[in-house]
């Protein structure tokens, strides 16, 4: 396999956008998440993956708070996640989210979708927020659709409306979980294709995916969990190429071979 | 075997001939088989025969103009008596020369409740159509309505109050001080009133004579214990299905005790421990309108059971929904409004109308406290020695208004039903 050996984009200097400090979660005794440490610059492109049940959807979504962390810290953006409602929502406006169910809202156009949030949480006026609403649609391809519902829609569109909808709202990291797994295969490149434009603009991301192509061609950085910890992290190439740790090769060998 | 079958047999394998018409109906559906076509006939004629003894009861040998009771007796259906009484059954006690206002009242509601079913007019308008439809209907029925200067205040209050909690999350800014000035003015103006600053000033408009509650009966009084009973009712029910998913045990406890309690007694006896119990715990001298009593007794009871539909439908929306609605960052109640109670909602109408229609009905129980609902001034209809023995009548005829009502509330429900998954069926 051919593949560019130097590194996407030089990070060294960038600030630092998200860390978490040696956080820990646990549902009843079972312990989802431990002593997870990690930085992520600001423009850095970071996929997660892992067996399934390992943690990754609960660790990106202990970041907007979706799911609450009982020890350590997770730092967004400068502020500190605590119970304070405060901090919780400054974080939920800086950090978008894509869901592997898109989870549109089922009783609103497609505009109302994307305009809802803006006009709503950041109090843009209607008309401003629709433009850049527009914007979006045209940006993800689909500006014809606007005034369906997300039911009208294939799965392919819906996803990428939930693209534009966590967008719309102008997010400085985007979090996306398994976004392509719910989809038919013929429509997972069209998502993929919106995801990399984003990425190439210089988008901080956070995508658990399987999508190794996806990783290859853009990740800054792949990291591997299992079992509630992360075991490996490394530049694409070397991650591919050289896995060192056994666990990390087992669910290489699974996912790739088949 | 050949693959291909030649042109001139593919012709011969047109679709099955259709019956069409009435009779090609009828042999599929009532005739398809000797079992099912001599059901058919033994219905048919059992139908027949019910029918033609009713319209001979009926309207055949039916008496529609007489005196008294006794000129009816050995003919058919007395509908003289509805004739006679009909005034008292639809109105009751209400002043015999001033019916023509609880007759405007009733077509105040209606047009109300018609103009409100239109989905087209679900905006500002509608506050604006109950808000002075409620006044022309409660200034017919009482004749006058005084306005205290603490009820201005107090009203001033809570409109202020509500625009800053439904507003708060939206409105700019010059609204919102609006909003705050009102509700300022009230708190400040309740304050000085209590503490005698402000002189009790009221304004009284009555432009008829005043109709004490006592007297209000029938269709009026069926239509204000259900539509205001329910109006408010289904605000409380939300606020209950919410508060009883809260995270808080405190409000969560509440609510659970309430909905659980009420649900657990028969409005009957909500009824008369509004009636005979409240007065003890109220201080001497004070007194609520038994009517009121009744209507907020109604109010708690629908509330709790409209709780329960909506809880339902609040449990049948994915969590995702909840999720992508914070992932935005919509705060609680933005969430909750904008999101969640739309589509829990839409969920429920049906069961929600069944509800509405059952209590449509149940305000007949307040006989039991001594007010007079319409089917209760149905029944003292009965009472009168000269009328005597026609109740099938009068039953009737109650229960063919009745049937108007909730017929019309049922098929409106699925109107509405077709209506909110317009665009949005998959
Ligand atoms: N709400 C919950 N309660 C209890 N266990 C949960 C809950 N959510 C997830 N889990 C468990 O936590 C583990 C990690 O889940 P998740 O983060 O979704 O894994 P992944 O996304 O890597 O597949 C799984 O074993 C799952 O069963
Ligand atoms: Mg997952």
């Amino acid at each position: 396999m051919a593949a560019s050996a130097q590194p996407k984009q030089d990070l060294s200097n960038a600030p630092s956008v998200i860390t978490l400090k040696a956080v820990n979660k646990w549902y009843g005794q079972f312990h989802v998440l431990s002593d997870i440490n990690l930085d992520v610059k600001q423009g850095e492109r970071i996929v997660i993956c892992g067996p399934s049940g390992s943690g990754k959807s609960t660790l990106i979504r202990c970041i907007n708070r979706l799911e609450e962390h009982q020890q350590g810290d997770i730092t967004v953006h400068g502020v500190t996640l605590s119970n304070d409602v405060k901090n919780i929502e400054a974080i939920r406006r800086e950090v978008g989210m894509v869901f592997q169910s898109f989870n549109l809202f089922p009783h609103l156009t497609i505009l109302d979708n994307l305009t809802l949030a803006p006009i709503w949480v950041k109090k843009m006026p209607k008309k401003d927020a629709e433009e850049i609403a527009m914007s979006l649609l045209k940006r993800v391809r689909i500006p014809e659709q606007a005034n369906k519902y997300p039911g009208q829609l294939s799965g392919g569109q819906q996803q990428r409306v939930a693209i534009a909808r966590a967008l719309a709202m102008r997010p400085k990291i985007m979090l996306f979980d398994e976004p392509t797994s719910a989809l038919d295969p013929e429509m997972v490149k069209e998502v993929l294709d919106v995801m990399i434009e984003l990425a190439r603009e210089g988008m901080t991301m956070l995508c658990v995916t399987h999508e190794m192509g996806f990783a290859r061609a853009v990740a800054d950085r792949v990291i591997f969990m299992d079992r509630g910890e992360i075991v490996e992290q490394d530049e694409p190439e070397e991650f591919f190429a050289h896995p060192k740790n056994e666990r990390t090769k087992t669910f290489l060998g699974q996912i790739l071979h088949h | 075997m050949t693959d291909v079958m030649p042109a001139g047999e593919r012709r011969q394998l047109a679709p099955p001939t259709v019956e069409t018409g009435v009779f090609g109906w009828m042999r599929k559906n009532l005739f398809s088989s000797w079992g099912n076509g001599i059901t058919t006939i033994v219905l048919i004629v059992v139908v027949a025969w019910i029918l033609s003894n009713f319209l001979h009861w009926a309207l055949f040998t039916a008496t529609f103009d007489a005196k008294s009771g006794a000129e009816c007796r050995g003919h058919g259906a007395c509908w003289a008596l509805i004739r006679e009484k009909y005034r008292y059954i639809f109105f009751g006690s209400f002043p015999y020369e001033q019916h023509w206002r609880p007759l405007f009242a009733v077509i105040a509601m209606l047009a109300m409740l018609i103009l409100s079913s239109d989905r087209r007019m679900w905006n500002k308008r509608l506050i604006a159509i109950w808000g002075i439809g409620s006044f022309i209907t409660f200034l017919l029925m009482f004749g006058e309505i005084s306005i205290s200067i603490s009820l201005i205040l107090f009203m001033a209050l809570a409109v202020g109050g509500l625009g800053m909690i439904l507003r708060g999350s939206i409105a700019p800014p010059a609204e919102l001080n609006g909003w705050r000035a009102l509700a300022g003015i009230g708190a400040v103006g309740l304050v000085l009133r209590m503490v005698g600053v402000l002189p009790a000033w009221g304004l009284a408009i009555a432009p008829f004579s005043y109709v004490e509650t006592g007297l209000w009966g029938g269709i009026p009084v069926t239509m204000i214990l259900a539509t205001y009973g329910l109006l408010f009712a289904f605000p409380f029910g939300i606020l209950l299905a919410l508060g009883r998913r809260s995270n808080l045990p405190l409000i969560k406890g509440l609510c659970v005790g309430f909905i659980e309690l009420i649900r657990g007694v028969p409005l009957i006896s909500l009824l008369i421990m509004a009636s005979v119990m409240l007065p003890l715990f109220l201080p001497s001298g004070m007194n609520i309108d038994k009517f009121l009593r009744a209507q907020v007794a109604v109010i708690l009871f629908a509330g709790a059971y409209i709780a329960e539909i909506i809880r339902g439908g609040l449990q049948s929306l994915p969590k995702g929904q909840f999720e992508a609605a914070d992932a935005v960052g919509l705060n609680y109640v933005q969430k909750t409004t904008l999101i969640i109670l739309p589509q829990a909602l839409r969920v429920v109408i049906p069961p929600l109308i069944n509800t509405f229609i059952g209590f449509f009905k149940d305000t007949s129980l307040v006989l039991i406290i001594g007010i007079f609902d319409f089917l209760n001034t149905a029944n003292q209809a009965l009472v009168d020695p000269n009328w005597a023995g026609f109740p099938g009548e009068v039953y009737l005829f109650a229960a063919f208004v009745y049937f108007c009502f909730c017929y019309s509330m049922s098929r409106y429900s699925k109107y509405l039903e077709i209506e909110l998954n317009k665009g949005t069926r998959r």
